[in-house]
């Protein structure tokens, strides 16, 4: 894992005082809240419907169990005792006070944390595949570059005012695992010849007018890397729309232009950018990666790299004849992911206990969690994009005590990636733009279909919920999507289906007229109903929509 | 009626216009007419409240003070799915008006 | 001839350059590009700052308004400029606020006139808030990177 040297600790450390300036300064008078909403926004401070919220970055989703007892103390010292995991691989908590805000800061940065860029029109967080390091099927860690950009990022003197919010995702793996094309700067590290370089695909986005990134350059060198990001970052700043709020993200500069002609701009930039020199030195890179080196233990022995666990092994798992749940068996095949070293796999520790509050940990959980990554995990964990947490290098033979642990701290559900593993926002819960509640939808529809045993039976079926059109909880992207709208003053959601936020990236289509609540949860059955009549061998929910198209659905919900 | 709610500065907690400052509870909203811009202005750059607004709100039977939208109603009681965590007192007469 | 419009040396609040400020008013973009001997000059966040490339050797003052403080293409604009080689002064004016000072400053700004004064303190505080830096910028200063690589 990265580590801190003095600088990035100065720099954190300053950024805490100069908030406390701001929050000192707002608190007398000497700024406006309209002056200082951009600066609490670029420090992750929200005016949120019952209170301030605070989001703090995990950059690329990665922390240690020190850092994640942090985030616990914080929960129960300045919040009420929990915090909100988001699909952007950070945590929120949802009762703080502006005058605790900087103190908060100050015990982030003791563990190497920071909540800067985490709001505002500015570069946000960078996200990652949460499996990065560990996946079988990984071509490159995509987390040294992560934290380059991180650092390139941060306090960036040109874009801190850019037109609007600004998402960037590294992936290193074929597979998507982190939305990229659906971030307005989404990256894929790849090998061609040996020579390691990075896909850049820009203007992706949801929102209201969601878009897929198309690829803008198919390889810049490492040694360019972060030109070629100023170059992007800059046209943006010049030439996105700043008359229309909803107009500003790059995917609309993009779309207007033309990807062809937005690449011919950036490729002018960054020719130009080339002879500025804002590249950092190429050493910079390989310090930063000598971070990620993965202990001894887990550097692959032979050739092979893991595959995905199959009944048979997981029966001979530990001592012959252990006593132990049922339950664990279906965790074990579905809530592990192949490893690259043949003994070790990441372990999905799920956040959506049935009728539980998608994302939501309590402190109590997180130090169970954090103990159980200093046992288990070589003292490292994630944020998954999904709203949930894992283990990146779990020992196969140690699963069966760690799933007990799990499952004594109400952690064990074996649900990653079912009909339960439900995206939701905050919503109207919790959220000033939410339209329409989304917790208590994902709640009834969790506890629907794990009560009738239809979950396993449904098998992969990504289901995910936006309280409005900014669809934070990206509805677009959802096999199953659902988006909260106010109709007359009273909440009614919309279905769609057919998004995916993976390599096959999709975006969902609109079913017909809207649903209230109890209509809606009706309506998801009846959609799983039509996919369990029709599917052919081996079809997930998504094969088999994009095989028969929307008018099967169609008719069993409106024929 | 008309009534003015926003949150409190240094907290962030949500705040209702009593009529002589701002209370954490609904029900001590009062209806400020026509004098709402006046006291929003004046409240605002004192700094009692941030962000404060108008909003409508009716008088159910019982005497409570309703805000006419759900959001307002979310606002002055909490969150639905931690009822746990509601505004104290302010839920004496259960969760069915809110939602 | 285009009407003088700008700040005056009165309403410079922060300056860092020894040269004596230019006495007169800036003319617009199109203006400059139109008329041969003018010395000042006024970006507006819509303009194309490389229109004035080809005639930097003889601007001794650029201003770049910031009507509002929201609207951050005034900085793409400074160190468009600086790259080009430009070593005028650099005025940032218009809504120019105390957390914008530093990172004006390091896209190349030298003088700064904001359109309502600032308190001395908190903008001495505001262009000390970064003792290193992450990026190249404008201001040429090592980065964080190059000291950890400094032979």
């Amino acid at each position: 894992m990265y580590k801190y040297d003095q600088y990035d600790q100065a720099m954190v450390d300053a950024r805490v005082e100069e908030f406390r300036d701001q929050a000192r300064r707002r608190l007398e008078g000497k700024l406006t809240e309209d002056q200082f909403k951009p600066l609490r926004l670029m420090n992750g401070l929200y005016l949120q419907l019952h209170a301030y919220m605070l989001r703090v970055a995990i950059p690329y989703g990665t922390l240690n169990a020190r850092q994640m007892e942090a985030l616990a103390d914080i929960a129960e010292k300045y919040d009420r005792g929990y915090g909100h995991f988001t699909t952007r691989q950070n945590i929120q908590y949802n009762w703080i006070k502006l005058e605790d805000a900087a103190d908060i800061l100050a015990d982030l940065s003791k563990v190497e944390m920071h909540a800067i860029q985490t709001s505002g029109n500015c570069i946000r967080n960078i996200s990652a595949d949460h499996f990065a390091g560990a996946a079988a099927d990984e071509v490159v860690d995509p987390r040294p570059y992560a934290e380059l950009m991180r650092q390139w990022s941060s306090f960036h003197p040109e874009f801190t005012y850019l037109p609007r919010k600004f998402k960037i995702a590294v992936i290193g793996s074929e597979t998507d695992r982190a939305a990229m094309r659906l971030h307005d700067i989404g990256i894929r590290i790849v090998k061609r010849d040996g020579e390691v370089g990075a896909q850049f695909y820009a203007g992706g986005g949801m929102g209201r007018t969601p878009m897929i990134a198309p690829l803008i350059r198919d390889f810049v060198p490492l040694d360019q890397l972060i030109t070629y990001a100023e170059a992007c970052l800059r046209v943006y700043n010049r030439y996105g729309r700043r008359d229309n709020k909803y107009k500003a993200r790059i995917k609309i500069l993009v779309h207007e232009l033309g990807a062809a002609e937005y690449t011919r701009q950036v490729e002018e930039e960054f020719a130009h950018m080339l002879s500025v020199g804002v590249e950092p030195p190429l050493e910079e890179l390989a310090r930063i990666a000598a971070h990620f080196e993965l202990p001894e233990p887990l550097r692959r022995p032979g050739p092979r790299a893991g595959t995905p666990l199959t009944p048979e092994r997981i029966k001979n798992i530990g001592v012959p004849g252990q006593a132990r749940d049922g339950g664990f068996e279906a965790w074990a095949l579905n809530n592990t992911h192949p490893h690259r070293h043949p003994d070790y796999v990441s372990a999905v520790i799920s956040l959506k206990p049935a009728g539980g509050i998608p994302g939501d940990a309590t402190s109590e959980q997180m130090r169970v969690v954090a103990k159980l990554a200093r046992h288990y995990s070589f003292d490292e964990l994630r944020v998954m994009h999904t709203q949930n947490l894992l283990l990146p290098h779990v020992a196969i033979a140690d699963l069966p005590a760690l799933w007990q642990a799990l499952d004594a701290a109400g952690l064990g559900s074996p649900n990653m990636d079912t009909i339960e593993d439900i995206i939701a926002c905050p919503g109207l819960d919790y959220c000033s733009l939410a339209n329409a509640r989304s917790i208590p939808l994902a709640q009834r529809i969790s506890e629907r279909f794990a009560a009738s045993g239809r979950t396993e039976v449904v098998g992969e079926l990504k289901l995910k919920i936006s309280g409005c059109i900014n669809a934070c909880g990206h509805h677009h992207a959802g096999h199953i999507g659902i988006l909260g709208v106010d109709k007359k003053g009273k909440e009614n959601f919309q279905l769609s289906l057919g998004g995916s936020e993976a390599e096959d990236v999709s975006l969902a289509k609109i079913t017909g007229p809207g649903f209230d609540e109890d209509g809606v949860i009706a309506a998801v059955e009846k959609v799983t109903d039509v996919y369990l009549a029709t599917r052919a061998d081996g079809e997930r929910f998504l094969d088999t929509y994009r095989r028969i198209g929307m008018e099967p659905f169609k008719e069993a919900l409106y024929g | 009626m008309k009534i003015l709610t926003g949150n409190d500065l240094r907290s962030g907690a949500v705040t209702w216009w009593n009529g002589n400052g701002w209370s954490l509870f609904v029900d001590d909203a009062v209806d400020v007419g026509d004098d709402a811009e006046e006291i929003l202005a004046r409240e605002e750059a004192a700094r009692r409240v941030n962000v404060p607004y108008a909003i409508e709100a009716r008088i159910d039977a019982a005497g409570n003070v309703r805000p006419a939208h759900i959001k307002d109603r979310v606002r002055a009681l909490g969150p639905t799915v931690r009822r746990d965590l509601a505004v104290p007192t302010a839920n004496k007469t259960g969760w069915d008006w809110v939602i | 001839m285009a009407k003088d419009i700008g700040t005056s040396p009165d309403e410079v609040q922060f300056r860092f350059r020894d040269d004596e400020p230019v006495d007169h008013g800036t003319v617009t973009v199109d203006a400059c590009c139109d008329q041969t001997n003018a010395t000042a000059v006024r970006i507006e966040p819509g303009d194309d700052a490389r229109l004035l490339l080809p005639f930097l050797d003889r601007l001794a003052l650029v201003e770049v308004n910031f009507p509002s403080f929201g609207d951050g293409r005034g900085y793409s604009a400074a160190r468009i400029l600086r790259e080009a080689g430009y070593t005028g002064e650099l005025r940032a004016v218009g809504q120019v606020l105390i957390d914008q000072l530093s990172h004006m400053r390091r896209c190349g700004f030298d003088s700064f006139a904001p359109d309502k004064r600032l308190d001395e303190d908190d903008a001495a505080r505001a262009f000390a808030t970064w003792v290193n830096v992450y990026q190249r910028a404008a201001d040429r200063r090592a980065t964080i990177a190059d000291k950890r690589h400094e032979a």
